[in-house]
């Protein structure tokens, strides 16, 4: 064991850590390489506080999102002028809470942009692993509908169809799982196309495995570092979105609060009563933020090769 | 003995876009069970892609692969190239392997060594995890990995270029398969490495009995482990002789000037090297006459009429040339 120590310092602590296979060291390895990168580690604590809102909203809100206190209303947030304790920060023109509002409005965006991108990841990666697999005539079928949904300018298209098929948290999951699918096919298809001819795949049909084993043993794991990367930015991208069409009232209905909802209701008080769509909008750009610090420390743990490269 | 594995006219062409290449025309030769066979060549002879074609690992939509390859185990016979693919799949990597020249490229990159090997013993032989784990640890061990248990789970990137070739080996010999086929493991590495590469295989192939083809372009590396030579130039195979009868007493042309061009130990500096003046031929244009002919210093007429057939000069070996090196005058028509 001895005389080898001068080589497991050159490989990195990993040779050693990955022979303790258990859950918790997994655990505590993924702790270490996140403290390593102090970017990820923010961007994830700011994700996770964003998710811990949403998941316990209604024990930490101090009131009732939906509550209205006319007499409160257009109330300034705590520090301002004519702000106080009571509402933190501020009231909207009915009267409600500003933060338990946003507190609740992660929920909606939380939920539309994870089970968005789970559904965009999930069928996005078979339909381009079974275009860049298969090739040929599939693959031009698959390619020319994914080029045509890209073609479309995306927010026209989907607020286009947002707008047809009415508002409602199932609706607006629906349209941006479902646009979101062709970027997801092209980057699954690209990476196929690139992996099929790398020389491990070549070698593992020399082991005789089989074609559904090599797809699923050898190409997928090598997708799920960009592929989760994506998921990431397109999570934060998927939120934008909806409060975008929230703003434009074709996200969920009024009587739900999130983000979107609220800066549309704040612009008409923008240069009056900033705070209505300020914060609501901070909230935005904080999970948005968060995300995208996350995703990029993703890309690097994701594999194994850069993992072990970063100081 | 009969032979372990018989190839019978082994012709292999892709249909490019820009026509069609004629990359193996022709291949014959029977492997004997226990023996190393070396294929030798410059880049493009078709010393690969013979091989490749007989394993089914090119890719099918361009490669049009014909002739017949009899594989003989204890009680079967099959032909490679006419069973279906998931009988083939039964075939590779159980009785059949290949180690790959560059094995960084070889090796899945998200998946570890150790995984890598399991996985062929878990698809042939039927083991769980756990036996593949043991299994595999001794492999590595064999292989001459120090810490196998420890470097089950280390990444392809963590192993040096030379671990990496023997983590390969490891994958291949772990259904203890009859024919190893080594297509250029050691151009990769450099020199000590490279003799450590073909001791390990040597010893591998003593001890389980193996048969091995060895493709390479190193004619000293060849000199050290085959006992039978095939020369390839432009997809033929142009002279088959026992190792020492190669260098000693080559016939062809073509071979004569590769031994030529190997420099010697001791030599003053004052003979240059001797080279092959000219390009290989065009693999676009069908052969039609010896593919030799336009750099060969003792060609004559009948060279750009017809492709030669094999003459035998001795006890198994072969040539295909119309000009006769011992009689120094060309060959009889018949």
């Amino acid at each position: 064991m001895e005389e080898n120590t001068s080589n497991e310092k050159a490989t990195g602590l990993i040779v050693d850590e990955q022979a303790d296979r258990s859950i918790a060291a997994k655990l505590v390895y993924v702790a270490r390489l996140l403290w390593r990168d102090k970017a990820g580690l923010i961007g994830l604590v700011m994700f996770l506080l964003v998710v811990f809102a949403a998941a316990f909203s209604p024990w930490i809100t101090p009131h009732n999102p939906m509550q209205q206190d006319i007499q409160a209303s257009k109330q300034a947030p705590a520090w301002a002028e004519g702000g106080s304790t009571e509402y933190l920060l501020g009231t909207d023109s009915l009267g409600r809470d500003v933060l338990s509002r946003i507190i609740y409005g992660s929920r909606v965006s939380i939920t539309v942009g994870f089970l968005g991108v789970m559904m965009a990841f999930t069928l996005g990666m078979m339909i381009g692993l079974i275009s860049g697999y298969k090739g040929g005539r599939t693959d031009n079928i698959i390619m020319t509908l994914v080029n045509m949904v890209l073609s479309l300018p995306y927010l026209v298209f989907v607020v286009f169809v947002a707008a047809i098929l009415g508002n409602s948290l199932l609706n607006v999951i629906l349209i941006f799982g479902l646009t979101d699918i062709p970027i997801f096919v092209r980057v699954t298809r690209g990476e196929v196309l690139r992996l099929r001819e790398e020389g491990f795949i070549e070698a593992a049909q020399s082991i005789g495995q089989k074609t559904p084993r090599i797809i699923f043993k050898h190409i997928m794991p090598n997708l799920l570092g960009p592929l989760i990367t994506l998921a990431t930015f397109e999570m934060s991208a998927m939120i934008f979105y909806e409060a975008g069409l929230g703003f434009l009232g074709l996200s969920v209905p009024p009587s739900i609060p999130s983000w979107g909802n609220m800066l549309a209701m704040g612009r008409q008080y923008l240069t009056v009563y900033p705070w209505m769509s300020v914060y609501p909008g901070l909230a935005i750009v904080f999970t948005g933020f968060g995300m995208n610090l996350f995703g990029d420390w993703l890309r690097d743990a994701m594999d194994p090769r850069m993992r072990q490269k970063k100081k | 003995m009969s032979s372990i594995l018989s190839v019978k006219n082994l012709t292999t062409r892709f249909n490019t876009f820009d026509g069609t290449v004629y990359a193996v025309n022709g291949v014959d030769f029977e492997l004997q069970p226990g023996e190393t066979l070396a294929v030798v060549g410059e880049s493009g002879s078709g010393k690969s892609v013979s091989v490749l074609s007989l394993l089914g690992l090119l890719p099918a939509e361009s490669a049009e692969v014909k002739g017949t390859a009899h594989f003989q185990t204890k009680d079967t016979q099959t032909d490679l190239l006419a069973i279906s693919k998931e009988k083939l799949n039964k075939i590779r990597g159980k009785h059949i392997s290949i180690v790959f020249q560059d094995a960084l490229r070889s090796l899945n990159p998200v998946l570890t060594v150790g995984e890598q090997i399991s996985e062929s013993l878990m698809t042939h032989m039927g083991y769980n995890k756990r036996q593949a784990y043991t299994r595999a640890v001794e492999l590595l061990e064999n292989v001459g990995i120090s810490y196998p248990e420890k470097r089950f789970y280390s990444y392809p990137h963590q192993f040096s270029g030379g671990m990496r070739q023997r983590a390969m080996i490891a994958i291949a010999i772990a259904c203890e398969p009859e024919i190893l086929v080594a297509d250029e493991p050691t151009t990769a590495l450099d020199v000590t490495i490279q003799t450590q590469i073909v001791e390990l295989t040597r010893r591998l192939q003593r001890e389980m009995g193996m048969t091995v083809i060895w493709i390479t372009h190193d004619l000293g590396v060849v000199a050290g482990i085959a006992d039978r030579v095939i020369v390839m130039y432009a997809g033929m195979p142009i002279e088959l002789a026992k190792v020492d009868d190669l260098y000693e007493n080559a016939q062809h042309p073509y071979t004569e000037g590769l031994l030529g061009a190997i420099p010697e130990l001791g030599e003053t500096g004052q003979n240059r090297l001797i080279s092959i003046g000219g390009a290989p031929p065009d693999l676009f244009e069908a052969p039609k006459h010896c593919q030799f002919a336009w750099r060969c210093p003792y060609v004559f007429e009948r060279c750009w009429k017809e492709i030669p057939p094999n003459y035998q000069v001795e006890e198994g070996h072969y040539t295909k040339c119309f000009y006769d090196m011992s009689a120094q005058q060309a060959r009889d028509e018949e």
